[in-house]
């Protein structure tokens, strides 16, 4: 189907192969021209972009992959032991 | 940014000149990503904590041999990625020792899952305990090598070259692995996602 003002369409298949990239703004500029004017007219690659997106967003919150308990407490009582045993052995690199 | 590693760089030299309690201050802002990088190869909490602990000794017993051309940040991830790989590998947990560099042939099924009745997640979904859970459980189970590139990437920030460097492939190895890393992630999170986020929200008593 021609789309008016459209030189060409860009194909469903052919933005989600895009997508991480240009998730991460790293598709060059002509790409990119064509994957948001695809995005304005279809609803199913903007959900899958919202989607995907919205997956990083909840990725990078902290609350999502989250620590055991006392970690960083036991990390640091771990690494004042290894720093008073290293005292004791200067040769040590 | 700049101020951050100008003063980082300074706590490097102070510790290598024998202040070493100032290695505690020097680390803190990288346990969290030391603790999810052994774990993002050893999948188990507790081989992961000893695994990180192991990781960061390391550092500080060779932090002399950190070079300042490279970045902090990755000179560290490359430490706690050899850690777990060396846990992998004395456990016999997988086959992992010829990770790297794999060829990426599998033309596999990587695509998304379209969302056809659906067009956006509202905010307060992302504010579920369930769908992070989901979220942790779909991450545990991508295969070996996706859920690394995607654990640093995602998780840590790192940028496509760091991964690069710190897992040893090349940048379009990573961003392969990443691609399919995420779409796989969208499909399995995807009718979770659907069922959680009403299209219709006066049928649960809001107005119209």
């Amino acid at each position: 189907m021609a789309i008016r003002g459209y030189p060409m369409k860009l194909e469903c298949k052919h933005v989600w192969e895009h997508i991480s990239e240009y998730i991460d703004g790293s598709v060059g500029a002509q790409l990119r021209e064509d994957i948001e004017r695809h995005l304005e007219h279809c609803e199913i690659c903007s959900a899958i972009l919202d989607s995907t997106r919205n997956i990083l967003i909840l990725t990078a919150d902290n609350r999502t992959f989250e620590l055991p308990v006392g970690y960083s407490k036991r990390l640091h009582e771990r690494l004042s032991k290894e720093m008073g045993s290293s005292e004791k052995d200067p040769k040590r690199e | 940014m700049q101020a951050k590693s100008s003063h980082e760089a300074e706590l490097i030299a102070r510790v290598v000149a024998g202040e070493k309690d100032l290695f505690h201050e020097l680390i803190r802002p990288y346990e969290r990503m030391m603790y999810l990088t052994v774990f993002s190869i050893v999948k188990n909490e507790v081989e992961a904590e000893d695994g990180a602990q192991e990781a960061v000794i390391s550092a500080y017993r060779h932090l002399n041999s950190f070079r300042a051309e490279a970045k902090f940040s990755t000179w560290l991830t490359t430490i706690a990625i050899n850690e777990g790989r060396k846990r992998l590998r004395k456990a016999k947990v997988a086959k992992e020792d010829s990770l790297d560099e794999q060829i990426e042939e599998r033309e596999g099924d990587y695509t998304p899952a379209p969302l056809t009745d659906w067009r956006e997640i509202p905010l307060e979904a992302l504010e579920r305990k369930e769908l992070r859970e989901a979220l942790r459980g779909a991450v545990a189970d991508l295969p070996d090598t996706y859920r690394q590139v995607f654990v640093l990437r995602d998780i840590e920030e790192l940028n496509i070259e760091e991964t690069a460097h710190a897992l040893r492939v090349n940048a379009g190895v990573v961003k392969v692995r990443l691609h399919r890393a995420r779409l796989m992630l969208q499909k399995r999170l995807a009718p979770f996602l659907k069922t959680m986020a009403p299209t219709r929200k006066w049928l649960f008593g809001g107005t119209r």
